[in-house]
């Protein structure tokens, strides 16, 4: 019997089925598509539910601090303001502290003692935050925030940052909880960014003589710093969203003071407050408008952030590389 | 073996297709006899201050007809009130009286009334020899608002010192702690305010959330106000007496309209529905705030069921009514009620709510 050869075209075809190249790579593309499609079907969903609440509120919403369910008079300033505030106060704390940990795990622990401690941290992720929450108000806010608080107010009260009085729920406490919540983020990766750098680097400056400190200070840190940074960004992302810990010691007071001691409010812990029982319209969508600039505020801190992580990651290489 | 591929899916799928025409039930193969055991699905939404008393109601009734599956979802009293406008369930529930325009929104919404619930007003505070004051602190007729609007701001403020001449009550600031979170609590609360000060219905008003005058500190639920109230000296907040007694808070007792100072109980919360209870209306809903009698407590409140007063599906409809007579008459679901501390509704209220109940129809004909 004579076989008939096959088209090429048709060859090259099941030649690339049979390695499912093709399917694999449709696949991927779709799992990333998908990703995409919910970002996008997100922001949608959230403009095109608010559209009585942004007529008749427009820009003010942005800037009003009123909030009167009773009247349906809704301004977000305070929330917006509570969750820069707490958050950037969080990742503040947050970053040279979860550096040390990540320094520690990659470069000087003893052996023994890294993968335990690494799960440790890890596993801190892994706590529920309702757990955060509850932990937050009734053990480290009367035993550790408040009297903080208070040597901090009585140090430093002179400063409109550490004004009082001190009650002890406040943008303090919900910085303090979120700086908890996004260590093991920061310095899980950060430990992992400080391992992908390869070991020629340390040797080669440990040979022109560098003390661990100036290895780590000096070629390690600025070697590694675009991924830092963007270890950084995850939990800033983390920390801006955070609803419910937050909720339970924050206060939720619509205060504007500069004052991080005194009670404030967050842009999630208000729609998690108020969103099941909110029963008119407008009211409703004033909510859903909280949530679409938490979703503006979350992509624009973003953009900066990666931004100045392609600026870094530009510099870094040709300069610094040992 | 490049067909191995299609060969395998082909399998999968026909094998899926097959599984799924198992499943199927064969239509008309069951005849119509007695329901089986839970074959009844009744979905219910809405608020989360009756929750605990329902799910333990619903637990209860189980035994009573076993055909009946309640399902209810605690997603507050505005989704409940939505879902039931929107007929994507069965019955919803509320703290709050419906608006005109919810009424208006869902023709036909009947609002029933199933247990009512008392607020206290807790507090935290140390007198000057630094003990903790236990006894009740009295809180004269207007006080309560008076602090909530910030017009008294030390807990040695004369109004409250003449009340309680023998507490030597402090020099203090008053720390004000209320519900962050919108709730029924909140809504019960604002409502006695407005009723008892006329610059709060002014100002404030009657809502699951409002614009607090005074900010204080916003505690999450329940809990979040008993935990800044034990926290702080010189605070006070209000909580649902059923709270308030399983966590053995301070709480106070209140003037009411007649002058007399009342404590909450089962009997004084009851005493405050009787004032009422003869002229609950066709709506059946109405508050029982500063209710008038010597020995009714002043906040309180209803909580109700959204059920319509037409039911479309007959069989779904008459269970729907069986278990609220049930639950508003029956010796059992009362026990329920009183051990989790909610109040059941006293006789002259109950036979208005059994005779509207009895006026439910399915598609234009009387249900049974």
């Amino acid at each position: 019997m004579k076989q008939t050869p096959q088209p090429l075209w048709l060859k090259t075809f099941t030649r690339q089925i049979q390695h499912g190249d093709v399917i694999f790579r449709a696949l991927t593309i779709l799992a990333s598509l998908i990703i995409l499609a919910t970002f996008v079907a997100i922001g949608f969903e959230l403009w095109q539910n608010t559209t009585l609440a942004r007529e008749k509120f427009g820009l003010s919403f942005l800037t009003s601090d009123e909030w009167d369910p009773v009247q349906q008079q809704f301004g977000a300033l305070p929330t917006i303001y509570g969750t820069l505030q707490t958050s950037l106060f969080a990742l503040l704390l947050a970053l040279p502290l979860g550096l040390g940990i990540a320094i520690f795990l990659a470069e000087l622990a003893p052996t023994w003692l890294r993968a335990p401690l690494g799960y440790v941290v890890e596993l801190l992720a892994a706590v529920p935050s309702v757990v955060y929450g509850l932990w937050g108000l009734y053990v480290y806010l009367p035993n550790f925030v408040k009297p903080t608080a208070q040597f901090l107010n009585g140090t430093f009260g002179f400063l409109p940052l550490f004004e009082g009085p001190v009650y002890g729920p406040s943008r303090f406490a919900a910085s303090l909880i979120l700086t908890i919540m996004i260590l093991p983020t920061i310095s899980a990766l950060c430990r992992d960014v400080l391992l992908a750098i390869p070991n020629t680097q340390r040797e080669a400056a440990l040979a022109l003589g560098a003390t661990k400190w100036e290895m780590i200070s000096q070629v390690l840190i600025p070697y590694g710093l675009s991924g830092i940074l963007g270890t950084a960004i995850l939990g800033l992302g983390r920390a801006l969203g955070e609803t419910i810990a937050v909720t339970m010691v924050i206060g939720n007071n619509r205060d504007l003071s500069p004052s991080i001691l005194h009670p404030g409010y967050t842009m999630a812990s208000i729609i998690a407050n108020e969103f099941a029982e909110a029963t008119e319209e407008i009211y409703l969508q004033a909510l859903i408008e909280v949530g679409l600039v938490l979703f503006f505020i979350t992509l624009a801190l973003n953009v900066l952030a990666r931004l100045l992580v392609w600026s870094v990651a530009r510099r870094t290489p040709s300069e610094l590389r040992a | 073996m490049q067909f191995k591929w299609t060969l395998g899916i082909a399998a999968l799928v026909s094998v899926a297709l097959l599984a799924s025409a198992c499943a199927t039930p064969t239509p008309g193969a069951q005849p119509t006899a007695a329901p089986k055991a839970g074959s009844i699905a009744i979905n219910g939404a809405g608020a989360t201050f009756p929750f605990p008393l329902y799910s333990r109601w619903f637990y209860d009734y189980a035994f009573v007809d076993t055909a009946a599956k309640f399902n209810y979802q605690s997603i507050g009293s505005g989704g409940g009130i939505a879902q039931i406008t929107a007929k994507t369930v069965d019955f919803g529930a509320s703290d709050a009286i419906l608006t005109d325009a919810q009424y208006t929104a869902a023709k036909n919404i009947q609002m029933i009334p199933t247990v009512a619930g008392a607020i206290v007003p807790t507090y935290n505070l140390k007198a000057d020899d630094g003990k903790v004051i236990t006894a009740t602190i009295k809180f004269p007729f207007t006080a309560i608002a008076d602090i909530y609007l910030g017009k008294i701001k030390k807990w040695n403020d004369p109004i409250l010192a003449q009340a309680n001449p023998d507490l030597k009550l402090p020099n203090k600031d008053i720390l004000v702690v209320r519900r962050s979170d919108g709730s029924g609590t909140t809504y019960a609360f604002t409502d006695y305010l407005s009723q008892v000060s006329p610059e709060w219905k002014d100002k404030v008003g009657t809502a699951n959330s409002v614009k607090w005058p005074v900010e204080g500190i916003g505690g999450k639920g329940n809990e979040g106000v008993a935990a800044n109230v034990a926290q702080n000296d010189g605070a006070i907040g209000y909580v649902e007496l059923a709270y308030a007694k399983q966590n053995a808070l301070a709480y106070g007792s209140v003037q009411n309209q007649a002058g007399e100072y009342a404590t909450a109980s089962v009997a004084t919360v009851q005493a405050a529905m009787s004032d009422f209870g003869t002229n609950l209306g066709d709506k059946l809903a109405l508050s029982i705030a500063n209710a008038p009698s010597k020995t009714a407590w002043p906040l309180a409140t209803y909580t109700y069921l959204l059920i319509y007063m037409d039911q479309t599906d007959c069989v779904k409809g008459k269970t729907v009514i069986n278990f609220i007579k049930w639950a508003i008459t029956d010796p059992a679901a009362e026990k329920s009620a009183t051990a989790l501390d909610y109040i059941p509704l006293p006789d002259a209220v109950r036979t208005q709510v059994v005779k509207k109940l009895g006026q439910v129809t399915c598609n234009g004909k009387p249900i049974q």
